[in-house]
C-alpha cells in the first residue's frame, strides 16, 4: 500500500530530514510514527500525500511513484487518502457540514450524493447535533472530528494524521484516538505521528521510532527478529 | 460548476472596493484606447470619402486628332486599376471652369483651357504608389502634355493614417499591458488571501485546474464589465463630442463586440498569468 525504498529527504533549506528510510505499510494496518521534534515525522507524511517528493529513493502510494508523478495524479491520489492535522486546518467561515461537504465539491462529486453523505459522515464522527456550528464554536475534539469526517469523504484506504491529538485535552484525546480505531477497524490503514506515548503504551499497534531522519525502532521487525536499524526492506 | 460561480460572486463580495478598483482600471485603459479608435474610425471615415475622389487629370495637347483620344481613353479605361477614364473636351472644361469659379464666367474662348482626360481608380488602387504607376503609363502616350494627381496631397493623407494606425497599435499594446498588470495584482492579492483555504483544496484532492477555475473566471467578469463599462464611457465622450463640436460616427457592432472581448481577453490573460505564478506558492 505505502512503501519507502531507500528515501532520503533534504531541504533546500532545512538540511537533511530523511536519511535511508524504508519501510512498508501493509493494507488496513494502524501504524503510530513516534520520535523527537525534526526527527522526520511530518516529512515522511508529506512523503506520503506528496506535498513533497523525495530528494532520493522512491516512494510508492497505491500504485503511484514518487519518480514519475504528475501533478494531476497527485490530485487523484489525495482523493484516495484522508489526511488530518494538529490544527485541524478548517475553513473558519465555513459550518461543520460545509467543511465536509467542501471536500466533495472539489472534487466535482454529483450533488444529490453529499447531502446524504455529510449526514452519515457526521454521525459516524459524533457530531449530527452540531452540523451547523461554525468550527470556533467547537471544542477541538469537535473540530478535529470535523477534520476527520472530511478526510473520510471520498473513503480514504488509508488515514494520514500528524498529531491529531496534540491541541486537544486527555478526554478528547482519547475520544478521537477511539475514533481513529473504529476507522481502522472498518478496514481503514492509519499512520499516525505522534509525541503522545502514552496512547502508544496504551495499545498494541506497530510502532515505528525515529530520529534524526532514520527509523531507529521498527516493532515490527523487532518482533520477527529483523534488524532494527530501518535499513532492511520488509519482505 | 456551481462552486465555481459561487466561489467567483464570493470574490466580488470579499473585495468588492478591489474588485471595483479592478473593473474601473480596465474600464480607463480601454476608454483611452476607445476614444483612440473612434478618433481612428473617423480619420478612417473621412480618408475614405477623400479617397473616392483621387484622380488623375492627363492634360492632352491642342489638335490631338478624336480618334486617338478614343483609342487611348478606351486603352486606359482597361487599365486593371482603373475604375473609369472620361475624355474632358475643351468646351465641357470651360463649362465646367465657368460653373465652379467665377473668374471664367465671362470667358467664351474654349481654347483657353486645354481637353482633358479624367481617371478615377478603383477602391484598394488608390494609394500612392498605385497613382503615381498610373499616372507614369498615362504619360507615355505621346499627345499628353501633363498629368497631375496631387502627389503631394495623396502622400500626406496615407501618412496621417499609418500614423493614426500606428498609434492606435502601440498605445493600445501599453494599455493592454497596463490592464493586465492590474488584473495581474488583484488576483495575486485574490490568490494570496486564500492561501490557506487553496492548501486545504489541495490537500482534499482538488485539481489545479479546478482552483484556477474561479480565478479565471473572476478576471473574465472583470474584464467583460470593464468593457462594457468603457463603452459607456466612450459613447458618452462621442455624443459630447457629436453635440458640441463635429459630427462623428459611433463603433458598428463588429468593434463594439472587438472591445467587449478584448476586455475578457485582457481579463483573463491577467488572471491566468497571476494565478499561474502564485498558485505555486502557495
Amino acid at each position: 500500500m505505502i512503501r519507502f525504498i531507500h528515501v532520503s529527504k533534504e531541504y533546500a533549506r532545512g538540511g537533511l530530514a530523511l536519511d535511508d528510510v524504508t519501510f512498508h505499510i501493509a493494507k488496513g494496518e494502524f501504524a503510530f510514527l513516534t520520535g523527537p521534534s525534526g526527527a522526520g515525522k511530518s516529512t515522511i507524511l508529506k512523503l506520503v500525500y506528496m506535498e513533497e517528493l523525495p530528494t532520493e529513493g522512491d516512494v510508492r502510494v497505491a500504485g503511484v511513484h514518487s519518480g514519475q508523478v504528475r501533478r494531476a495524479e497527485i490530485a487523484q491520489l489525495r482523493r484516495k487518502l484522508g489526511v488530518v492535522f494538529q490544527d485541524f486546518r478548517l475553513l473558519e467561515e465555513r459550518t461543520a457540514e460545509q467543511n465536509i461537504a467542501f471536500a466533495l465539491e472539489v472534487t466535482d462529486a454529483p450533488r444529490a450524493s453529499i447531502a446524504t453523505k455529510v449526514s452519515r459522515l457526521l454521525t459516524q464522527v459524533g457530531l449530527s447535533s452540531k452540523a451547523n456550528a461554525l468550527p470556533r464554536e467547537l471544542s477541538g475534539g469537535e473540530q478535529q472530528r470535523v477534520a476527520i469526517a472530511r478526510a473520510l469523504v471520498n473513503d480514504p484506504f488509508v488515514l494520514i494524521a500528524d498529531e491529531p491529538t496534540g491541541n486537544l485535552d486527555d478526554r478528547a484525546t482519547r475520544g478521537v484516538f477511539q475514533l481513529l480505531r473504529d476507522i481502522n477497524a472498518a478496514g481503514t490503514a492509519v499512520l499516525m505521528a505522534t509525541h503522545n506515548l502514552e496512547l502508544v503504551r496504551r495499545s498494541d499497534y506497530r510502532v515505528i521510532e525515529m530520529n534524526r531522519g532514520q527509523i531507529v525502532y521498527d516493532s515490527s521487525e523487532a518482533a520477527t527478529d529483523a534488524t532494527v536499524d530501518g535499513r532492511s526492506t520488509p519482505a | 460548476m456551481r462552486l465555481t460561480l459561487r466561489e467567483t460572486l464570493l470574490a466580488f463580495r470579499r473585495a468588492p472596493l478591489l474588485s471595483a478598483l479592478s473593473v474601473m482600471t480596465i474600464a480607463f485603459s480601454l476608454f483611452s484606447l476607445g476614444l483612440f479608435v473612434l478618433v481612428a474610425v473617423n480619420i478612417r471615415e473621412a480618408l475614405q470619402q477623400v479617397e473616392e475622389r483621387v484622380e488623375i487629370r492627363a492634360y492632352i495637347a491642342d489638335g490631338t486628332p478624336v480618334e486617338a483620344l478614343a483609342a487611348a481613353l478606351g486603352d486606359i479605361g482597361a487599365f486593371p486599376e482603373v475604375a473609369r477614364a472620361d475624355g474632358i473636351s475643351q468646351d465641357e472644361a470651360l463649362e465646367r471652369a465657368r460653373a465652379e469659379l467665377g473668374e471664367f464666367r465671362d470667358v467664351f474662348d474654349a481654347a483657353f483651357l486645354p481637353a482633358s482626360i479624367e481617371v478615377r481608380l478603383k477602391p484598394g488602387f488608390r494609394d500612392p504608389e498605385t497613382v503615381s504607376a498610373v499616372a507614369a503609363r498615362i504619360r507615355t502616350y505621346p499627345f499628353v502634355d501633363d498629368v497631375r494627381f496631387g502627389e503631394e496631397w495623396v502622400r500626406k493623407l496615407y501618412n496621417i493614417r499609418n500614423l493614426a494606425t500606428a498609434a492606435g497599435i502601440i498605445l493600445g499594446v501599453a494599455f493592454a499591458a497596463v490592464a493586465i498588470i492590474i488584473i495581474g495584482a488583484t488576483i495575486r492579492m485574490a490568490v494570496l488571501a486564500r492561501g490557506r483555504e487553496i492548501s486545504i483544496m489541495r490537500l482534499v484532492g482538488a485539481t489545479d485546474g479546478f482552483i484556477r477555475r474561479p480565478f479565471l473566471l473572476e478576471g473574465l467578469a472583470k474584464g467583460i464589465l470593464g468593457g462594457i463599462l468603457a463603452l459607456a464611457l466612450t459613447y458618452f465622450a462621442h455624443s459630447l463630442i457629436s453635440r458640441t463640436l463635429v459630427a462623428t460616427r459611433f463603433f458598428d457592432e463588429r468593434i463594439i463586440f472587438a472591445g467587449i472581448a478584448f476586455g475578457a481577453l485582457i481579463g483573463l490573460l491577467g488572471s491566468a498569468v497571476s494565478v499561474g505564478r502564485h498558485l505555486r506558492r502557495v
